[in-house]
């Protein structure tokens, strides 16, 4: 069942098909979830797939939530070695869990670490041989302890995710992202995760089933691709 | 409908008066904003082209999407600008807003700017946005009288960066400039106070809102039973426009849109006599309805026991005369008395069903039942 599941959401997502071009190539992508149902099950399964023998992929991991041992871990369950795709240069992991801007001159330096952080990507975008620069995806788990790090500072969060988005149209590279919706669902407008919910491309959700807890299904996904219209 | 507006913001304004300014409002639920703005864009651009509209230039504000992005929506639509552009300028505030490739160390990684777009690389301060935006269209037009229209494809982005006074008076400034013909922006009102929406449509001449088809969907979570209308509510929207006129008077119009990989299209709203119609009239090969004569014609027939609401006395007619006939008996209203003015008594006026009826008797007709 979770095997056929996964492969509804490579159809969704045309994973299904040819390898090359990337179907996601210039996409924005964005995960939500909630505590009742993770979300992170559909980054791991879009690194596996991104990290496909038949595709030429290169994956820019900026890991806020956990350390590599944990995605490799879980990887290897899947049958992915990071460690091997890590050597290879088609894994490059950005260990984020340590960042935290300093407190003093707060906003400066809250915006000051997103800017080196975004400096940090397109180095390294750019620094790709010829071949690798058209078949970059970027990967930021996940968008809430970005805030974090930014001590609260959403607008600066939003201002690092509009240079990433501008990535996209820049290289050709993908965007996929990781936020929870239940942290901003007290709020009467949650600009941040509506702001990121404008800029996607594709929307996917992970929420509970509708009839409550169950053992063998933990919930489900529904997935919204904006017609591509605005595409060229 | 989308059609008026893109003639009204061609037409452009007259001497002395503001630019004519489109708002084109959208939220989450039905987030199809950015498609009627392309839409806009490309009929603007094409009366632009042909000679057809008061504006000989464009300059394109670009927050959300890049400068080839435009191009390429234009070459889609047929507009090959990247070979002729001496009409169109967009202003880039897309690729660094901020300035933050300045701050790099290396300055291999920024881009150059073509001849069909410039950087601007702070967004924040408003005054010198206002600057490039007219000497760019001054550009586009040259020193005479020429106009030109601006397109902004982001206010929600450009009220991130400033505050909403200084956006509506950038706004404000550009649509009272006399080289200005007409200008649009879209806005996204779920990501603001009704506050900033507010000031916007009062700035506005035309107010264009996308509502989503099935409003009641929005919001709930995705089953079975609600899938379908959340689907019709991914391709299909509501599109209300409010005209405000130069007399002072509002118009209201409703279209509906529909989405799909070719662009956006508008069709009429039917009206709900006419939806019930259709849904109630069954198909057979005879006709049911009735043509406009057959409707006056109906509406003159006479029925009778009916109230005729023509000032006239009520006359009922019984089924043996002639409504003519008769005129000196005296009239009874639909179960009332009529009162004599004369006696200021009433009166009952009794007709015979007929002629053979025998007249009251004084026995009980009912002294043979054993009660």
């Amino acid at each position: 069942m979770e095997n056929q599941n996964l492969n509804l959401l490579d159809r969704a997502l045309g994973l299904d098909g040819p390898s090359e071009p990337w179907p996601l190539s210039g996409r924005v992508v964005l995960i939500e979830d909630c505590v009742e149902t993770s979300g992170s099950f559909v980054l791991h399964q879009l690194v596996k797939r991104s990290l496909s023998p038949t595709s030429s992929n290169v994956i820019i991991f900026v890991a806020f939530a956990n350390p590599f041992s944990h995605y490799d871990r879980i990887l290897r369950k899947l049958g992915c070695n990071l460690v091997t795709q890590r050597d290879n240069k088609r894994f490059i992991f950005f260990d984020m869990l340590m960042l935290r801007c300093p407190d003093v001159d707060e906003g400066k330096s809250s915006e000051g670490g997103l800017v080196l952080l975004y400096e940090k990507i397109l180095k390294t975008i750019c620094g790709l041989p010829g071949d690798k620069k058209d078949y970059v995806t970027i990967m930021i788990d996940d968008i809430s302890l970005v805030e974090v790090a930014a001590n609260g500072g959403s607008d600066y969060v939003l201002d690092f995710l509009h240079y990433c988005h501008a990535l996209t149209s820049e290289f050709d590279c993908s965007l996929i992202t990781l936020n929870h919706e239940d942290i901003y669902s007290s709020m009467e407008r949650p600009t941040l995760i509506l702001q990121m919910e404008y800029l996607a491309d594709i929307l996917i959700k992970a929420e509970p089933l509708s009839t409550g807890l169950a053992t063998d299904v933990h919930g489900q996904v529904w997935l919204s691709d904006y017609l591509s219209s605005q595409r060229t | 409908m989308a059609d008026t507006i893109c003639r009204t913001l061609r037409d452009g304004g007259l001497e002395g008066e503001h630019a004519p300014a489109l708002t084109i409002k959208d939220s989450k639920a039905s987030p199809f904003g950015f498609d009627v703005f392309n839409y806009v864009l490309t009929q603007l651009s094409n009366y632009i082209l042909a000679g057809k509209s008061q504006s000989r230039g464009l300059v394109v504000v670009a927050y959300s999407r890049s400068p080839s992005f435009y191009v390429d929506l234009l070459k889609r639509r047929g507009i090959d600008i990247a070979s002729s552009h001496d009409w169109i300028h967009i202003l880039d505030c897309y690729t660094d807003p901020l300035g933050w490739k300045n701050w790099l160390i290396d300055k291999d990684i920024s881009q150059e700017a073509s001849s069909l777009s410039s950087f601007c690389q702070d967004v924040r301060n408003l005054d010198k946005l206002y600057s490039l935006i007219i000497e760019q269209g001054k550009g586009l037009i040259g020193q005479g009288k020429d106009r030109f229209s601006i397109a902004i494809d982001s206010v929600s982005e450009m009220v991130r960066h400033a505050s909403i006074s200084s956006v509506a008076g950038i706004l404000s400034n550009l649509r009272s400039h006399d080289q200005v013909s007409s200008i649009f922006w879209l806005l996204h009102s779920d990501l603001h106070e009704i506050k900033f929406t507010s000031v916007l449509e009062y700035l506005s001449s035309m107010v264009a809102s996308v509502e989503p088809f099935n409003q009641a969907a929005f919001g709930q979570r995705v089953d079975l039973e609600n899938l379908s209308m959340l689907e019709q509510n991914f391709r299909k929207g509501k599109f209300h426009v409010r005209f405000k006129r130069r007399n002072g008077r509002v118009r209201v119009m409703c279209e509906e849109i529909l989405v799909e990989l070719a662009g956006i299209k508008f069709t009429p709203v039917l009206s709900e006599d006419e939806i019930i119609n259709q849904r109630l009239l069954p198909k057979v090969q005879f006709n049911l309805q009735l043509s406009e004569e057959e409707r006056n014609e109906r509406a003159k027939v006479v029925l009778p026991f009916e109230h005729q609401g023509n000032g006239k006395p009520i006359q009922i007619y019984d089924g043996r005369r002639s409504l003519g006939e008769n005129k000196e008996e005296a009239l009874v209203s639909t179960g009332k008395l009529q009162p004599d003015e004369d006696s200021g008594k009433g009166q009952i006026i009794y007709f015979r069903d007929s002629d053979d009826e025998m007249p009251d008797s004084d026995e009980d007709p009912d002294d043979d039942l054993d009660i």
